[in-house]
């Protein structure tokens, strides 16, 4: 009886199952198909279920590397011992001469900084180092307007902008510096150094193709490295070169699918002081189909009638260039950096810039005060004038030197200055001379800076050979006399210390 | 001693618990009316969900009377919490007993604590330490049932194929939508298509938890700026509204956003007499006494003896490895390491190893494998080994194991970085990072870094370690070198705010700030634990990350939380892994026990509705141990799996919290 109701058991069950499997769609089919598939051909049924079985057997195996390691197979002694050889280098190396006079000698202002400031070392020495151009640092206007932010935002904004770090001010900066300038849409980061760093692999990737000048300064260098794209260089400001360098890429390209190319050049140039020549760039730009990424950390606030920079000093719509970015930290006198362009660039970097998503916002009093600098320039354009006239007076004493050129653009405040070709013999390390020059201005009452470049290691990246350079920032807290004054100095400095250094190597030649 | 007004035992959540928190069809209902919202993509939607409508006015009212209360007894108030001279005054002033304050003086005080609020009651402090001689133990992280994991990524399947399927008529019917996707007049696509579909087709749709633009100070308060989307969150109108929420969401660890106080008196008085700028770089003429001040502070806090500050945390982080290895060096990273750390080491051309977060035993794995087979190709021995870990991770709430990677530096003599960017100021019994927590001499670590962003109010970031590192960085990190030197004001800020943790400036105040944050993260996230949410994250980390998983819960929390005023962070992919979408709360000083009652309530309701509370309780939470049950035998218990998930009623929560926070936490 125990069996019988077994045996119906299973029939029900079975009978069930194959109800069930008759129920769901498609079953007919797959029955009909494995049902002709066996009558007709059964050698391909065989070459099936080894198919399946090959299947299983491959899920259910289990996981093994497909490259094989070269790493030599090493028993744990071996590699106790390893270990216990291993010795690591330090951590820095020992500073080296040059860097050792530079950490000494790096000067320290007590109190604000302005056009003339007092040292550490008790002297008042009169500035031409710092950015502050049109002496905003001093402005009380600026000062009560950023109290007034103080005391109702306080100092940090606690937070990156996706995460409630955008404030109403961060929204009218941006709003300001786009109206300013004349195109849809800004967005500002919170350090200018760090902007074009990240805005350049926001939108290059790799494969992607940069034409970069060879001179570009050591953030878009970074940011080109990052970026993971194909990167071609053209000769410093040598517009041939570069049509040359974009007739090779298109060629190169012509049968490959089309990437996104971009061009990558400053304004006024942060190595060498000298201006790009923006209308045949733009013209090369759109002949070749590139997009133009333009530093203007620079030439943002000095260049133009009121100071919006190389496309207004040279007439150009600012929406030809499809990258703007900009520094609010260095003639504007606030912080932080900008990148201006259409809504779709703008809007893609709050998502996908680095140094925009993972760092928290600009202090809401700096953002006013770039927004109040902003305005000022706008209203008093005459500010510019009157550096412009500082700017002619110093370089007229400075031209009349015998042993440096200046290779700054004449608009540009930042005077750069270089040895020249014929002066060059017999001086061996040109770095410790302009360091000398430096200190001897100082100690004549004339703060300068000598330009300094932190050495790239990889020699496959450098392309650019720096030139031993100081540099004299014009600003109008000084009078055109007193431009003059600071001028004769730093030139009578630089004779003084060429000819001595020229004198005490060719003693030692003769010696 | 007068009876205190804030103290706990009378003041329960401020938000009455009468609102329906029974799991009732509603419920339900309710969640699949999010998921449906969340597909609808418009945020009108929540609103317009009738559930909860009373929680949310009753709410308001009770976040009005909890604001009136703050502002009358001001008498009894214990002074150490308040530092300005206006509090001095009207507690040292007898008539004000009788009296109420003047309406002016009623409204600064009503500002200052919704900046900061006031201290409710002596025993809401706690010492944030690692017990000495205790084992530092992982943290527990628990999971849900297969069940919402199942979910999840059926709901990433469903979210990926609408999306492709709207993308399929768009692109053909809505062509200049797509602009900025197809190459176009010889020029190629902006934003690659395939890289530009997460965005497009889901943080899209829940754009509008993201980037909230604020006004004001962003303190134990945060003002929201109203804002609608007319088209699917594309751009966004500001209505002109405004909505003062709980903040939950700002890195103020130790309160020092504040626009009122010391610090802001300091930063006014250095405005005036230094400007706005430094208009230079630091090694041409941007170094002020007020840089070399704040650079010893801060060499002092940390315990190193030299330190170097910057204008900005990221690019502390991403120039700096550049200038410490380079070729022939290798990097080992935690696999969880903010971007910066990522982006400065991809930068320095040294090769690149992960190891599992805060896995101790993978990270010597890979130390045996790479010192004993050396660089690739070449076997010769590496030059370096740099070792970067962060003390406290802003996405997990974890902290590193700093005892199990000194063990490990002693044997295979890597050098130690440590981003200390979010748990300076917020760990240790004096604030001072990870190695005061743990107890160890800081001499220790070859470098730690950290930012002046987050527990100091400012802004910018530093690197502390021995002279000659220091100095070597001086001339050859690019921040230094090219980047703008720090702003006057934000130095003043981090130079008082520094001496207030001190105790220089203000004595006491420092200790309070520390001890209260100690005490309001321990105790939130003991509530959270004991309501049965998962959390992540050791006991005394200040970043309390709520997991969420689905994605439609993202929006939906984020939603519900600003409805009853209450702004949080809330993250998924690709921030975190696919699965684990989050909410954050980071915790503040500025915080009283009162506002953190109110954000479990909001938790407790929101996590009915939304189904959260899903722990297992193997992370802790459970109900107290029976008597004679010893915590080793709550090991063998947890370890054979017999242990309850926790889900605590509300009631019971708040009661117990303030005294259970005080001994270990389960």
């Amino acid at each position: 009886m125990d069996i019988h109701e077994a045996y119906q058991l299973l029939n029900s069950t079975a009978g069930q199952l194959s109800t069930r499997f008759q129920q769901v769609p498609g079953s007919a089919i797959l029955l009909r198909y494995i049902k002709s598939s066996y009558q007709n051909d059964p050698v391909r049924s065989v070459v099936e279920l080894g198919l399946f079985l090959f299947a299983v057997r491959y899920l259910l195996a289990p996981r093994y590397s497909t490259n094989k390691s070269k790493a030599a197979d090493l028993t744990e002694e071996e590699i106790d011992e390893l270990v216990q050889d291993w010795t690591p280098e330090p951590l820095v190396a020992h500073p080296t001469e040059l860097e050792a006079a530079e950490n000494e000698k790096r000067p320290v202002i007590v109190g604000p900084t302005g056009p003339k400031v007092k040292l550490a070392n008790g002297r008042t020495v009169n500035n031409y180092a710092s950015f502050n151009f049109f002496n905003f640092v001093s402005n009380e206007i600026l000062k009560e307007r950023a109290i007034q932010i103080l005391r109702n935002y306080g100092v940090g904004a606690c937070g990156p902008p996706n995460f409630y770090g955008t404030q109403d001010v961060h929204m009218e900066t941006e709003r300001d510096i786009a109206n300013f300038l004349g195109v849809p849409s800004c967005i500002v980061y919170a350090q200018a150094f760090s902007t074009i760093s990240s805005v350049i692999p926001a939108f290059a990737k790799r494969g992607d193709i940069i034409v970069a000048d060879k001179a570009v300064n050591y953030s878009i260098q970074k940011g080109l490295d990052i970026s993971r794209s194909t990167v071609r260089w053209f000769e410093h400001n040598d517009l041939e070169d570069l049509e040359r360098v974009l007739e090779k890429v298109q060629k190169e390209m012509a049968k490959k699918p089309l990437t996104r190319r971009f061009i990558v050049t400053e304004g006024l140039f942060e190595t060498t002081g000298d201006m790009v020549d923006l209308p045949k760039i733009i013209e090369l730009k759109q002949r070749y189909k590139y997009r133009l990424i333009l530093d203007e950390s620079h030439s943002f606030g000095t260049l133009g009638r009121t100071g919006r920079g190389i496309t207004e000093h040279l007439n150009i719509d600012p929406l030809s260039v499809d990258m703007l970015v900009g520094s609010l930290a260095y003639s504007i006198c606030a912080g932080g950096g900008f990148c201006a362009g259409s809504r779709e660039i703008v809007e893609h970097q709050r998502i996908s810039s680095s140094a925009y998503v993972f760092s928290a916002a600009l202090p809401a009093l700096l953002a006013v005060t770039a927004s109040e600098t902003i305005k000022l320039l706008e209203n008093n354009p005459d500010v510019l004038s009157v550096l412009r006239e500082n700017i002619k007076a110093f370089r007229a004493v400075m031209d009349r030197s015998e042993y440096v050129k200046c290779t700054s653009d004449i608009e540009n405040p930042v005077c750069m200055f270089t040895l020249k070709k014929e002066v060059c013999g017999g001086i061996a390390d040109q770095e410790r001379l302009m360091m000398d020059i430096v200190d001897e201005a100082i100690a004549n009452g004339v703060l300068i800076s000598r330009v300094k470049n932190v050495p790239e290691k990889n020699s496959a990246r450098v392309v650019w050979k720096y030139e031993a350079t100081f540099k004299a920032c014009i600003s109008i807290g000084h009078t055109k006399k007193e431009t003059e004054k600071a001028a004769a100095v730093v030139k009578a400095a630089v004779s003084k210390v060429v000819t001595r250094v020229k004198k005490e190597n060719a003693g030692r030649f003769l010696s | 001693m007068p009876r205190n007004p804030f103290s706990s035992s009378s003041a329960t959540a401020p938000i009455p618990i009468d609102a329906p928190r029974k799991r009732s069809p509603s419920s339900s209902r309710n969640t699949a009316a999010k998921v449906a919202q969340f597909f609808s993509s418009s945020p009108k939607a929540a609103y317009s969900l009738p559930a909860h409508l009373s929680a949310s006015a009753s709410l308001l009212a009770a976040q009005e009377q909890n604001n009136a209360r703050s502002l009358s007894p001001s008498v009894s108030l214990p002074t150490i919490s308040l530092s300005t001279a206006t509090a001095d005054k009207l507690s040292d002033t007898p008539t004000m007993l009788f009296s109420p304050p003047s309406p002016e003086a009623a409204r600064k005080l009503a500002r200052e604590h919704a900046q900061f609020g006031p201290l409710g009651h002596a025993s809401h402090k706690c010492i944030s330490q690692h017990p000495k001689g205790s084992p530092v133990e992982d943290s527990v992280e628990d999971e849900p049932p297969y069940y919402f994991l199942l979910t999840t990524y059926i709901s990433y399947l469903v979210l990926i194929v609408f999306g492709h399927v709207r993308d399929f008529f768009g692109k053909r019917f809505k062509d200049q939508n797509y602009k900025h996707l197809k190459a176009q007049n010889g020029y190629a696509a902006l934003n690659s298509d395939f890289d530009n579909f997460y965005v497009r087709r889901l943080k899209m749709r829940i754009s509008d938890c993201f980037a909230r633009p604020i006004t004001g100070v962003p303190g134990r308060f945060i003002t929201l700026l109203d804002r609608v989307s007319d088209d699917f969150n594309l751009t966004f109108k500001l209505t002109g509204t405004q909505t003062e929420a709980l903040n939950m969401s700002s890195y103020n660890y130790l309160g020092f956003a504040q626009s009122v106080g010391p610090c802001a008196d300091a930063v006014e008085d250095s405005i005036r007499r230094y400007g706005m700028s430094s208009a230079s770089s630091r090694v041409d003429a941007g170094t002020s006494d007020l840089h070399t001040d704040v650079e010893k502070l801060v060499a002092d806090f940390v315990g190193k003896p030299s330190a170097i500050i910057f204008s900005m945390g990221y690019v502390t982080n991403s120039t700096a490895f550049s200038a410490l290895v380079g070729k022939g060096c290798l990097i080992i990273s935690d696999e969880l390491n903010h971007a910066s750390i990522r982006f400065g080491a991809r930068l320095s051309g040294a090769v690149i190893g992960m190891f599992k977060h805060n896995d101790m035993n993978d990270l010597e794995r890979l130390l045996r494998e790479q010192i004993s087979q050396g660089q690739p190709r070449t076997h010769r021995p590496w030059k370096k080994i740099l070792v970067v870990v962060e003390g406290l991770y802003s996405m997990e709430g974890t902290m590193c194991n700093l005892p199990g990677l000194l063990e490990l530096k002693h044997i295979y003599k890597f050098n130690l970085f440590i981003d200390e960017a979010h748990s300076i100021g917020a760990l240790g019994p004096r604030g001072r990072g990870i190695c005061d927590y743990f107890g160890i001499d800081p001499s220790e670590v070859d470098i730690l870094m950290g930012t002046l962003t987050k527990s100091f109010g400012a802004n910018g970031g530093y690197i502390a370690a021995d002279k000659h590192v220091i100095d070597k960085l001086r001339s050859s990190h690019a921040g230094s070198v090219y980047g703008e030197s720090p702003a006057p004001p934000v130095l003043m800020q981090i130079s008082s705010s520094l001496r207030i943790i001190s105790g220089e400036l203000v004595p006491g105040q420092g200790e309070e700030r520390l001890q209260r944050l100690a005490f309001n993260s321990r105790y939130l996230r003991l509530g959270l634990k004991r309501l049965g949410f998962i959390v992540y994250g050791q006991d005394d980390s200040p970043i309390i990350p709520v997991m969420l998983y689905n994605p439609a819960k993202i929006p939906a929390f984020s939603h519900e939380m600003l409805r009853r005023k209450i702004a949080v962070v809330v993250v998924g992919y690709p921030a975190t892994p696919l699965v684990s979408s989050r909410a954050r709360f980071c915790v503040s000083a500025a915080h009283t026990k009162d506002d953190l009652d109110r954000l479990l309530t909001a938790c407790d309701e929101i996590g009915d509705v939304l189904q959260l509370k899903f722990s297992s309780g193997i992370a802790g939470g459970a109900v107290p141990l029976p008597p004679g049950v010893t915590r080793e035998d709550e090991k063998e218990m947890r370890k054979k799996g017999i242990v309850s998930p926790p889900r605590w009623p509300l009631e019971e929560v708040l009661k117990r919290g303030v005294k259970d926070v005080q001994s270990p936490l389960r």
